[in-house]
């Protein structure tokens, strides 16, 4: 498109963000959902409706499919009469640097002088441990090796289905420095029922202090595994190399008291908590 | 089809191996029984009751019956002449029928040790005359299957012939509500159901009792659910005028009885694998071994497909340096299959599309194996499962892989497609993106069902020259096995980059060593029953 009068596209206004479609500010959402009644021009309507309902105007059903006897599954498109402002956003994150492989091992050996502890499990009922295993296991993945690889850490992958209070006994025994939970299953929110029973337990036996405890899997965030307790949670995509970083990170703010990372840390937990 | 060229003498001399491999475990299995196998018999004469323990939960009469067996005397375990040695003389001496009896013992009326002892000759006859009757049930259950695939249109072909069935999951935890999601993906086109077992179920020591509603990440196999579902289905399958099969899982703690639960419900499709449970849920060696074995005599007889867990392989190890862990393991669990009776027709070998997407061509090597497993078993139901590894949230991007798999299922004359789901990273499917999925396969096979046969390989290409390096790499990983012995090989991280010990996991302690005397027919009638 060539722009004779000099005119240049339209910047988007942070203080009324709006979602995008093929113009700017026009709001438009993708939806899709199904009602449990047979098609028919009622069930459009009603999708219609419903639609109307949750704060959309110019509805277009895209199509009306029968997904089974008495159900129609509905893809619609529609602007939302919402907007927000971009600049009030707060995101809790992790508080970490990027950092390779070599340069966490340099770190570790050069700024704490042995090994950090890592003991990881999918802990309860869950017997998932893609995501353990993609962390803790020497190949690690999409090309971040694990944390089995690291020279300056000593890690171990407890497997699936450990009992928080076994994975507690062994962080004991074996001195952990960090602990890591993977969660996968989430159904009717065992995942948190979990995850707050290990951090209780964790409390009676004053570990929270001394060990960093983490949480990974598809459906974990940082303020969801921070609500539970923990230290830290890492959600899909989160490489070996990210937890590694973080927990040196971590260790650091709370082992030298003089660091130069001191400053700028996130409050210690204690104050997160309270 | 098109088929690959492939050296039939490389892959005689994998099966060769397959065969020295599984030998070993043959004397183990013939001289052990365990407390699953036991229970299992119990069930098999119709003992399916179950007891409220404290707390509300029910605990089966088959566990009660055989634990009782094992505290008793001290150090001397009366199990070991086989809880039929002391139930069938429990039958004779109280004259009750088998499940009146297990529910006296049950409730601690009767005790099984404490009754006087028929002759061993009696109890023999008797407990042969049971378990023949108990074998007319299975084969009975049999002949009401096949009456019914008769009745309306049976889509399956176990060398894939009619294009890759449709088999999708279901999860909900609640076995109403899986009822109503299996109809609804019954109608929109599946042919195969497979209600998802809740999460910790292979490591429960028990199989759970009665129609349940909650579960973790799927629903508890119980002979009650597998009744119900079977029931919904037999009338979506006359309502439909299409048979449509029932899977669950026969693996974990009580892998034989779920077997003999599926022979007793008429369920079609078996989740069972030689070594699944020891590499994926660290159960024991010896244990797995001697319980598939009388898993796989009983599901031979109610003529179940089974499906291997080679796909677990690619999951959590690399898909592409390991195709040939997969190709060794579907060899080594043909060759246990067959030494439990099992014919070829009934073994749904396992294996996964879960290549990296972005390595360059793909799926040329994705097309490659999927291509050679179905030519190296070409009378074995393969099932093809879809990719899990590299998908994530975005759904559309993963409908794409899907299709994509469809598209090589069809291709290379896959008999049972898992379809992947779009939303296959972020939670148990919704109807929704079962009905996409069933739309994107029917799309998919119909629109390509002939072109396997239109095509052929280039000798020199790609393709042919992976699954010349796959095949080769797969007979020196044999040969390595092989000269380990299985049970070292396992140690040594032969699969799945996964290491046990033979004295290790879970439910060692529930293996014995039989008797002199030891009564179990089944063994028996099962090797000789047609």
């Amino acid at each position: 498109m060539s722009d004779t009068n000099g005119k240049a596209a339209k910047q988007p206004n942070l203080k009324k963000l709006r979602p995008y479609g093929d113009i700017l500010d026009d709001g438009t959402v993708q939806l899709s959902f199904t009602l449990p009644v047979e098609p028919s021009d009622e069930a459009k309507e009603a999708a219609r409706l419903l639609v109307g309902k949750m704060g959309f105007d110019e509805i277009k059903i895209a199509t009306m499919e029968k997904a089974g006897h008495g159900f129609s599954f509905f893809v619609v498109y529609a602007n939302t009469r919402y907007e927000l402002d971009f600049t009030k956003i707060k995101v809790i994150k992790v508080d970490s640097q990027k950092r390779s492989r070599a340069e966490i091992d340099e770190m570790i050996r050069d700024k704490i002088g042995r090994k950090l502890k890592v003991v990881g499990a999918c802990t309860g009922f869950d017997a998932h441990t893609v995501g353990i295993d993609a962390i803790i296991n020497m190949k690690g993945f999409d090309g971040d090796y694990g944390l089995e690889r690291y020279q300056w850490i000593d890690a171990k992958n407890l497997g699936a289905q450990v009992p928080n209070e076994d994975l507690l006994k062994i962080a004991v025994a074996e001195n952990a420095d960090a602990v890591l939970v993977s969660k996968v299953v989430t159904q009717h929110n065992i995942h948190l029922r979990d995850m707050k029973d290990l951090m209780k337990r964790a409390e009676k036996l004053g570990l929270t202090e001394k060990v960093i405890f983490i949480a990974g899997g598809p459906r974990i965030t940082h303020p969801m595994a921070l609500e539970c307790g923990f230290d830290a949670g890492f959600g899909v995509g989160a490489k070996p190399s990210v937890v590694a970083s973080y927990i040196l990170d971590e260790f650091l703010r709370r082992n030298t008291a003089d660091s130069p990372d001191q400053v700028s840390a996130s409050p210690s937990r204690k104050k997160k908590r309270s | 089809m098109a088929h690959l060229s492939l050296d039939r003498a490389l892959i005689d001399r994998c099966r060769e191996l397959a065969d020295k491999i599984a030998a070993p475990a043959s004397n183990l299995i013939e001289t052990h029984s365990t407390v699953s196998i036991e229970r299992t018999v119990l069930r098999l004469l119709g003992v399916e009751g179950a007891v409220a323990q404290k707390g509300g939960q029910s605990f089966p009469e088959a566990n009660l019956i055989v634990d009782a067996l094992r505290e008793k005397n001290g150090g001397k375990q009366p199990l070991d002449r086989g809880v039929l040695y002391w139930f069938v003389n429990g039958m004779i001496q109280k004259k009750m029928p088998a499940r009146e009896l297990a529910a006296a013992v049950a409730k601690g009326t009767v005790d099984l040790s404490k009754l006087p002892m028929a002759s061993d000759a009696q109890i023999m006859a008797e407990a042969r005359r049971l378990c023949a009757d108990a074998l007319k049930t299975v084969v009975n259950r049999r002949e009401q299957r096949d009456a019914l695939r008769k009745e309306v249109v049976d889509p399956f072909d176990a060398e894939g012939k009619k294009g890759p069935l449709i088999y999708v999951i279901v999860a909900t935890g609640n076995i109403y509500d899986d009822v109503t999601q299996a109809r609804a993906a019954a109608q929109a086109g599946a042919d195969a159901i497979a209600v998802i077992r809740s999460t910790a179920q292979s490591l429960l020591d028990y199989v759970p009792h009665g129609a349940t509603t909650e579960g973790f990440g799927g629903t508890y196999a119980t002979q009650e659910n597998f009744r119900i579902m079977r029931a919904a289905l037999d009338d979506e399958s006359r309502k439909l005028g299409r048979y449509i099969r029932l899977t669950n899982y026969c693996s974990g703690l009580c892998m034989p009885e779920i077997a003999a639960m599926g022979a007793l419900e008429r369920l079609d499709f078996l989740l069972n694998d030689a070594m699944y449970g020891i590499l994926f849920r660290d159960i024991n060696m010896r244990r797995t071994l001697i319980d598939q074995h009388f898993s796989r005599q009983i599901i031979a007889l109610s003529r179940i497909v089974i499906h291997t867990g080679e796909d677990n392989y690619l999951t959590t190890a690399d898909a592409i340096e390991n195709g040939h862990q997969v190709l060794a393991s579907q060899f080594i669990n043909e060759r246990f299959a067959l030494n439990a009776g099992m014919t070829q027709n009934l073994m749904g070998l396992g294996h996964a599309q879960e290549m990296d997407p972005k390595h360059p061509n793909v799926f040329l090597l994705e097309i490659s194996r999927a291509q050679m497993t179905r030519d190296i078993f070409p009378k074995s139901p393969i099932k093809f499962m879809p990719p899990t590894r590299f998908k994530s949230g975005d759904i559309f991007y993963s409908h794409l892989m899907d299709a994509m798999f469809n598209f090589v299922g069809v291709l290379t004359g896959q008999t049972i497609q898992l379809l992947g789901m779009a939303t296959e990273a972020m939670h148990t499917p919704l109807l929704q993106d079962r009905w996409m999925s069933i739309q994107n396969a029917k799309y998919i096979f119909n629109g390509a069902k002939d072109l396997g046969s239109e095509i052929e390989f280039n000798p020199n290409g790609e393709i042919q020259r992976w699954a010349g390096k796959v095949l080769g790499d797969t007979l020196k990983h044999l040969e390595l096995i092989e000269s380990k012995g299985l049970f070292r090989a396992i140690q040594e991280r032969a699969f799945a980059e996964v290491s046990r010990t033979e004295d290790g996991g879970k439910g060692l302690d529930g293996v014995f060593k039989k008797a002199p005397g030891y009564v179990n027919p089944f063994f028996e009638l099962l090797r000789e029953a047609k």
